[in-house]
């Protein structure tokens, strides 16, 4: 265990506990508008970076180059270079695609949602998450055109008038994904920059450097902090929050379509919408969790991004993650209740077949690893509850691997079973894409504010609301 | 996981290991080009990335369009022309009708006219059009290591006669393999009048050495069938003519007036024949002899109730096979396969002759070609050519150097001759040696005459000018007794000629070509040297059931690739085996006992040690095979061969010696410890229950024909969200039936679909992926106790479902239905979502992971069918009911004014079927064949539950089990079986 | 210089950082943006629907600058005596060069633009043609089907008889293809006027064209736009 785990665990200001044996105080330490915007301000503004920051960095570029390369090799070849087949036709690349859009949902519940709720837990977590959604979008984007046979046809997907005089097929729900991931990545980029607007003018005004200046400058268009630019500001934000609200439950239930609408045994189920939002949210707050924890402690922001916050996030992955539990208990259930040999035999195979060993890993990482969360020690130690997200994002990974593939690879007709075997560019791709996401994240932590600076100073405006019991 | 597969995942997807394997991949199959530079690399990845989404935005070249100088008369360019010829099959005849399109050919079907082909072709007939276009055969005269010229060959040839005129040629010698042309044997019978001590020798390595081969049976006679260890359903000069007929005795359509022959068969490895038969028995080789005396000692002793009491395992079976045989006299049919010993042949005669099926099992005239024992002729020759004896050897096609028996030590005593002369098609291991190779010509490029198993004789006219200096087989042997030579034409016309002086000759002779056989009897000359005695002196092991748990060593043809001369052949070495699904190589076939007696596992790999010869071969469990018999294919492990055959499988000829030419005893195996990875099409061979091969017995279909196919009423056609009557209204709606009682499961469909639909072979590492081409596969499903299992046989092609799950998946509507209810494939539509294949519940898609056409030379696109688009990378593409031959019966019936006529549509598939088991037609017309079929009550649709509604249905398999045997049958529902994946 | 100076006037008191003007740079970086797509959706479908992409109206350099214009109006050729299998085959068929001579031995017999059409039958090597209508592999067309059911040479291949070297008269976009299968009455010509270059679908609405789609017996329940009509 290395220095930075143990001071992880160590945290080195004492919560004051409430009653129910919470942290009460969303911001900890002497805060004042000042320290706000100087704690976060100076990350940006200051050139330096912790080293930290650099070998987090160079490992991402690292890897986004395997992926450019891995991508490279593809578009040469042909999507031979993977392990697909003929029955298991899709493989890493849906995987990964479905993997990645769940990520990409907790920004969105955590700044919309949370918003209307008027849960002000949100304030010091929503930037971090709502750039993380727009990055794991941005990847999960990537996958369904990379998986295409013809990449280079992409566009056929999208409704325009063509030289052919067809259209696209509108009963595919693929068709539906398109317009599912465009509009919520839309929105999430709206949302994300009309938060960071008064934030970048702050930075703009803290700037020393001209070229920072005028960087923020003309990404603050001009924002003076007047009350009409606040009036404005707070509808406009109302109003994409209403808009964002519905997608969170629309998104990952059109990307569960594109298996319920397939009558494939394993695919063909009622359940996969509400089943597959709340794995959504879940491995989106996991992720939350795995970013948010380590930065936390490299930039100090402990007294920001308090304890509170920690365990409010672990109660939330707890519930989605009981309601993702109960998805795989349904599952098991209906296909024995259904009384359909297809379906019952799916079942057996998914838990006893070639790929039994990963439906086991899924229940453990998922489903058993998770209920350490009703323990308030484990949600309140930053390292345990750090392992615990790492946890359920490796056992969603696996459940989407354990969705797409033991349902595909043997299906109706015996004499067409197959197996699949992942080759290197499987994994390259996979990790690849790994890259990116952190190389973006990485950049967006040095050249914007990565927690909101106007909102936390509200807080400290209002300390009742800092409070809670 | 099972090792292969973990092999797989390993070495998968370096380019490095593709490069080193890539000599496994066939031409046209996804060769992996050798490793492309860095800085290639890095250019196609900046192109790539670059155009990833401008690919379509790429103008459309400027092609030129070049007529003819003097255009032929009988060209009309876009029409196809249809030519009658005939391939060989060991020799025989098999009558063709090939399709030309702008001079080349594209397609090779059968002749309804000819007797040995009835319209339909053996697998090797629908390959044989790849071998004319293999850019790997001999293109050049070779003088050793140098090209040189057919006129050089000539001058040297004809110096080399001058030094023999003296000895009268007591130094010629010239080995053929099997031949039958009338022609060729009187230019042969001529070069021993002008060279009376030449001698003519014949070594065909699976040709039918004893008489067997001159018998035969008509099928439709029989009611009763009792085959030891013969395959006659599949292998030989005749088996489409007994597919055919006995196809046709077998089916029942009207319960009332059912009747139905049986087929009761022994056999020490599983076979096409064994499994069609109602009572199959898995006995060695050696044990046959041993059946053939009891059934004849019973036949004999008259006696029909005695039961003569534990001599063998198979008493049952013979007690049953002796009594239906006797209940049938004159109606029923004993028949020994080739493998077996003359003693075996002798017995089977004695009991047709007991039963006085002579009627059945009619002998016609022994074929002149025939010596009396090409074993002994050959060892003769090869002790000649050690002693230096022969001064020119001239080998007319084969392979002696690869498949003479290992024994008769060929290659070493060829290099003692003064002057070798190979002539061949593909220059092999023969030729490696010989001192001249002259490419042979193909019989598409040539004109030649054969013969089939009855006789009958058929003209082989060529539809294209030799590829290269291709030289015609009547060519070089003319060259050694007359100067200038003539040409293969003259040759042939002028022999025929002088047969027949009347004037009538040229309309005979016009006729003869159209029909692809000669009508005119006073032709036929099969009465010439029918004085040959037949019972051949063989020297084949004798039988001996002594030591039953001695292992036994069985020498098989190859299913596909025969004794080794179809080895460059993609099409067929991708062709999955019968029962095994073993696609490019062979194994060491073994029983389950044995495995489990020995511990052994699948793929593993054994060193079988045979009379002191070794071989190392990897082992595959195969259900049915006889406890201790194991089973080596010829063919494999061919050195001097081209891109496709390399490396694949093993040389089963190491072993193989003259006293023991198809099977022997004294056979040890010893484990080695070493894995093998074979590539399998299908790896899961039980039906876990599920019953879309729907089967049944006779007694039950005349009892309640609706159980058979126990065809539990799908869903009601308007339990959809969509209009119902979609597709009902139209004038036509294709339909097919597959009438699996018919199917004897031969794979001709599999590989006629690939030459018609320009389906590329994808090479063994592919297929190991998962991801062979083939739009129709047949399913092989075994049911019962895994000892001896009883096979079925499906063939699955595109079901065309009326609700196709996969056209409402697809995105860019590339998969829609058309208005008469097929399912089309639009490839130009296609951008590879493949989300259509994993919602197709028969997984009958099949998809373009890799760029598989690049690779393709210039005579291999000559092969490709101009009607049917060649598919790209990354395209999905299936079955399509062969739209394209519907389109132009479609046109052609419009420009005539008329509907296209019931049975004027005839897929590739449903064509080629020697069982005629596929049946194509309109399902409106109420009086379509295909119509009155579906209407049986033995028809159903595979997983119709599904509310598929498919268009492709199938006749339930009926069998006709003998009633005294079922109960002593012990049938479990489903073998054990463990998975290979 | 006067930035450096507004620079240290920032250390004192805020400045402005952007020039008033920069609101209208700013408005017009986005109006620009706007523009830029719209424009480049209009360019690229301009480009595709012009004759730089379709070829429309562009005559083709030719071995022998063939004149149709000459041998249809001048001379009054049949189309059939050249495109013989244009009534029984998918492909219309080019002349073969002894066509050509069979006159040209006679007329123009040392014309020096004849040279190449001499000199190929001479060496026995074809012509080769630039194609000008040249559709995509996957599309099969053919010509005899068309013909019989009463679609005209000029309906694609435009004014032929005008045109001194041959150029395409239309896109052979899928598009322009399901025009006339979507609705076969607006173009179908009675049997004696398929070899009419002058001939006009009657602008009194189609009444004649309905006639003659019924006697033809096109199929117009939709089946001429099923994919398989034309891809295979």
């Amino acid at each position: 265990m290395n220095a930075l785990d143990r001071s992880l665990i160590t945290d080195h200001r004492s919560p004051a506990l409430s009653p129910l044996g919470y942290p009460t105080k969303l911001l900890t330490g002497e805060q004042t508008f000042e320290s706000v915007n100087k704690t976060i301000g100076s990350i940006v503004l200051q050139g330096r970076q912790p080293r930290s920051w650099w070998v987090g960095f160079i490992i991402a570029f690292t890897l986004l180059m395997i992926f450019f390369l891995a991508v490279s090799w593809l578009l040469i070849r042909g999507i031979g270079i993977w392990g697909v087949n003929i029955p298991v036709a899709w493989g890493f690349a849906i995987v990964n695609f479905v993997w990645w859009i769940g990520i990409g949902h907790a920004g969105t519940f955590i700044s919309a949602i949370l918003l209307l709720l008027f849960q002000h837990w949100r304030t010091s977590i929503n930037r971090l998450t709502e750039s993380m959604t727009l990055f794991a979008v941005a990847c999960a984007g990537l996958f369904p055109l990379l998986h295409l046979g013809r990449p280079w046809v992409f566009y056929w997907l999208f409704p325009y008038p063509d030289t052919m005089g067809v259209w696209p097929q509108f009963r595919s729900p693929l068709v539906w994904d398109i317009f599912a991931v465009g509009t919520y990545f839309t929105i999430s980029l709206l949302f994300w920059f009309l938060g960071l607007l008064p934030d970048l003018a702050t930075v703009r005004d803290r700037a020393r450097r001209n070229w920072q200046k005028k960087f923020y400058g003309v990404l603050a268009l001009g924002w003076r902090n007047s009350a009409t630019h606040w009036q404005r500001h707070q509808i406009a934000y109302l109003l994409l929050a209403g808009l964002a609200t519905p997608l969170v439950l629309s998104v990952h239930s059109v990307v569960s379509l594109d298996f319920a609408v397939a009558q494939l045994p394993g695919w063909h189920s009622t359940i996969f919408p509400p089943y597959f939002v709340a794995g959504a949210v879940y491995s989106g707050f996991a992720m939350v969790l795995n970013i948010v924890i380590p930065v936390r402690k490299i930039y100090r922001l402990q007294d920001l991004i308090t304890l509170r916050h920690l365990n409010n996030m672990a109660n939330v992955m707890l519930a989605t993650g009981l309601i993702v539990s109960y998805g795989y208990f349904i599952e098991a259930f209906m296909a024995w209740y259904s009384g359909d040999i297809f379906d019952q035999y799916m079942m057996t195979n998914r838990a006893f077949g070639p790929y039994g060993w990963m439906f086991w890993a899924l229940m453990f990482f998922n489903v058993l690893v998770p209920q350490t969360l009703w323990s308030a020690r484990v949600r309140r130690n930053p390292l345990t509850l750090f392992f615990v997200a790492l946890s359920v994002n490796i056992g969603m990974w696996l459940e989407r691997f354990v969705i797409v593939i033991t349902s595909l690879h043997r299906d109706f007709v015996p004499s067409a079973w197959g197996t699949f075997f992942p080759t290197v560019w499987d994994w390259a791709t996979l990790f690849g894409s790994v890259g990116l996401f952190l190389t973006l994240l990485f950049l967006f932590m040095r050249f914007l504010p990565m927690i909101a600076i106007s909102e936390s100073r509200k807080l400290v405006a209002e300390p009742q609301k800092a409070i809670t019991p | 996981m099972q090792p292969g597969a973990q092999s797989r995942f390993t070495d998968h997807g370096s380019p490095i290991i593709r490069t080193n394997s890539s000599n496994e991949f066939a031409p046209g199959a996804s060769e992996w080009p050798d490793d492309i530079s860095r800085r290639e690399f890095l250019r196609l990845a900046g192109a790539s990335l670059a155009l990833a989404g401008f690919g379509a935005c790429t103008k459309q070249p400027i092609e030129t369009i070049v007529p003819y100088v003097k255009q032929p008369e009988e060209i009309v360019p876009g029409k196809p022309l249809r030519f009658a010829s005939a391939t060989t099959l060991n020799g025989y005849a098999q009558g063709l009708v090939v399709t030309s399109r702008e001079g080349r050919p594209i397609k090779i079907e059968g002749n309804p006219d000819h007797p040995a082909s009835l319209g339909a072709t053996t697998i090797w007939a629908q390959a044989d059009l790849l071998e004319l276009y293999d850019p790997d055969r001999a293109q050049a005269v070779m003088r050793g290591e140098n090209i040189s010229t057919w006129n050089d060959f000539l001058r040297e040839i004809d110096s080399t006669l001058q030094a023999q005129r003296s000895g009268g040629g007591a130094g010629i010698r010239i080995l053929t393999e099997a031949i039958t042309s009338p022609t060729l044997i009187s230019q042969l019978q001529s070069i021993q009048q002008r060279f009376p001590n030449s001698k003519c020798i014949q070594w065909q390595p699976i040709a039918p050495e004893i008489a067997v081969a001159e018998t035969v049976y008509d099928l439709t006679k029989a009611r009763v069938i009792v085959a030891l260890d013969s395959d006659f359903l599949f292998m030989g000069p005749a088996a489409l003519r007994y597919a055919r007929d006995f196809s046709r005795a077998r089916r029942v359509r009207d319960p009332a007036s059912a009747a139905m022959n049986r087929l009761y068969v022994a056999e020490p490895t599983p076979t096409i024949t064994g499994s069609n038969a109602d009572h199959r028995i898995a006995a060695a080789a050696r044990d046959m002899l041993g059946i053939a005396r009891q059934i004849a000692t019973r036949i004999a002793s008259r006696q029909r109730s005695s039961i003569l009491k534990g001599e063998t395992k198979y008493d049952s079976w013979i007690q049953a096979a002796a009594e239906d045989l006797l209940a049938n006299r004159g109606a029923s049919i004993a028949i020994a396969g080739q493998t077996q010993t003359p003693e075996v042949h002798e017995l089977v005669a004695e009991i047709n002759r007991q039963l006085g099926n002579e009627a059945v099992g009619a002998r016609i005239a022994k074929l002149p070609s025939r010596p009396v024992n090409q074993l002994d002729d050959l060892r003769q020759l090869v002790q000649e050519m050690g002693q230096g004896k022969v001064e020119l050897l001239i080998i007319l096609g084969g392979n002696p150097v690869y498949n003479a028996p290992a024994d008769i030590e060929f290659a070493s005593a060829l290099r003692n001759v003064k002057t070798s002369v190979h002539h061949t098609l593909h220059a092999d291991e023969t030729s490696r040696i010989c001192h001249w190779v002259i490419p042979a010509a193909h019989f598409l490029e040539t004109w030649s005459d054969v013969r089939a198993f009855d006789g009958a004789v058929s003209i082989v006219q060529p539809l294209i000018e030799p590829l290269y200096a291709n030289i015609s087989t009547h060519e070089i042997i003319a060259a050694l007794v007359e100067q200038p030579v003539r040409s293969a034409y003259e040759i042939v016309r002028e022999f025929w000629r002088e047969r027949n002086q009347t004037a009538q000759f040229d309309i005979e002779w016009r006729r003869a070509l159209s029909d692809g056989i000669l009508q005119n009897p006073s032709w036929n000359t099969s009465s010439e040297g029918a004085e040959e005695s037949v019972a051949a002196t063989t020297t084949l092991s004798p039988a001996s059931s002594e030591k039953p748990s001695q292992l036994e060593i069985l020498f098989r043809a190859d299913a596909c690739v025969l004794d080794g001369r179809y080895a460059n052949n993609s099409w067929l070495q991708e062709l999955p085996r019968p029962f095994t699904k073993l696609t490019w190589e062979n194994a060491a076939l073994i029983s389950p006992e044995l495995a489990a007696r020995e511990k052994i596992d699948n793929g593993e790999v054994v060193e079988l040690i045979f009379r002191g010869r070794k071989l190392k071969a990897p082992v595959w469990i195969q259900p049915g095979q006889a406890e201790n018999s194991i089973t080596l294919h010829l063919g494999y492990g061919r050195t001097e061969v081209g891109r496709v055959g390399k490396d694949c499988g093993f040389n089963a000829y190491t072993l193989r010696t003259s006293e023991a030419l198809w099977f022997g005893d004294g056979l040890t195996i010893q484990k080695t410890g070493q894995k093998h990875s074979f590539a399998t099409t299908q790896h899961h061979h039980t039906m876990e229950g599920r019953d879309f091969l729907r089967t049944g017995t006779l007694a039950e279909f005349r009892a309640d024909a609706k159980r058979v196919a126990h065809s539990q009423e799908g869903p009601a056609r308007d339990e959809t969200l969509y209009d119902p009557n979609e597709y009902q209204n139209r004038g036509y709606a294709w339909g097919m039936v597959v009438d699996l009682g018919a199917c004897i499961g031969c794979s001709a469909c599999t590989i006629a679909c690939q030459a018609e639909n320009n389906i590329p072979a994808v090479g063994k590492q592919q297929v190991a992926l998962g991801r062979e081409m083939h739009w129709i596969r047949v399913d092989t499903y075994r049911s019962g106790n895994i000892d001896n299992p009883q096979f079925n046989h499906q063939p699955v092609p595109c079901m065309h479902c009326e609700r196709a799950p996969c056209e409402l998946v697809c995105p860019v509507g590339a998969t829609v239905h058309d208005d008469e209810g097929i399912n089309v494939q639009v490839y130009n539509r296609c951008i590879g979502t493949r989300y259509c294949s994993n919602n197709c519940p028969y997984k009958v898609r099949r998809f373009n992971f890799l760029e598989l056409n690049a690779g393709l030379s210039a005579t291999e696109k000559l092969a490709k069918n101009p009607n049917v688009t060649v598919r790209s990378r990354g395209v999905m593409e299936k079955c399509t009911y062969c739209i394209q031959r519907i389109e132009a019966a479609r046109i052609e019936a419009e420009l005539e004014n008329r509907s296209i006529r019931d049975g004027e549509v005839v897929p590739a598939c449903a064509q080629v079927c020697p069982a005629e088991a596929i049946i194509f037609g309109n399902i409106h017309d109420p009086n379509s064949r295909v119509s009155k079929l579906k209407r049986l009550p033995t028809n159903y649709g595979m997983l119709a539950e599904l509310n598929t509604r498919p268009r492709t249905t199938y006749l339930a398999k009926l069998r006709n089990p003998n009633p005294a045997l079922v109960i002593s049958e012990q049938r479990s529902v489903n073998g054990e079986q463990h998975e290979r994946t | 210089m006067r930035d450096s100076f507004s620079n240290k006037e920032f250390e004192l008191f805020m400045a402005q950082l952007f020039s008033p003007r920069a609101n209208v740079y700013s408005r017009v970086i986005l109006l620009g943006i706007v523009i830029l797509f719209c424009g480049a959706g209009w360019a690229t479908s301009t480009v595709f629907w012009s004759p730089y992409t379709t070829y429309v109206g562009v005559p083709f350099d030719q071995p022998v600058p063939f004149s149709h214009k000459h041998h249809v109006s001048d001379d009054g050729i049949d189309c059939r005596f050249c495109h013989t299998s244009v009534e029984k085959s998918a492909f219309a068929g080019m002349p073969s060069t002894q066509t050509c001579m069979t006159c040209h031995s006679q007329i123009f017999s040392d014309a020096p633009v004849l040279a190449p059409v001499r000199e190929s039958l001479s060496t026995n090597t074809p012509l080769k043609w630039n194609r000008v209508y040249d559709l995509p592999d996957y599309v099969y067309f053919n010509h005899s089907i068309h013909i019989a059911k009463g679609i005209g040479c000029s309906t694609c291949h435009g004014r032929i008889d005008q045109m001194p070297l041959t150029w395409r008269a239309n896109t052979l976009y899928m598009k322009w293809c399901l025009d006339c299968h979507r609705q076969p009455q607006k173009y179908v010509r009675p049997r004696d006027k398929l070899y009419d270059m002058t001939w006009r679908s009657p602008r009194t609405s189609s009444t004649q064209g309905a006639k003659l789609v019924a006697q033809y017996h096109i199929d117009t329940t939709g089946r001429l736009t099923n994919c398989s009509v034309c891809h295979r």
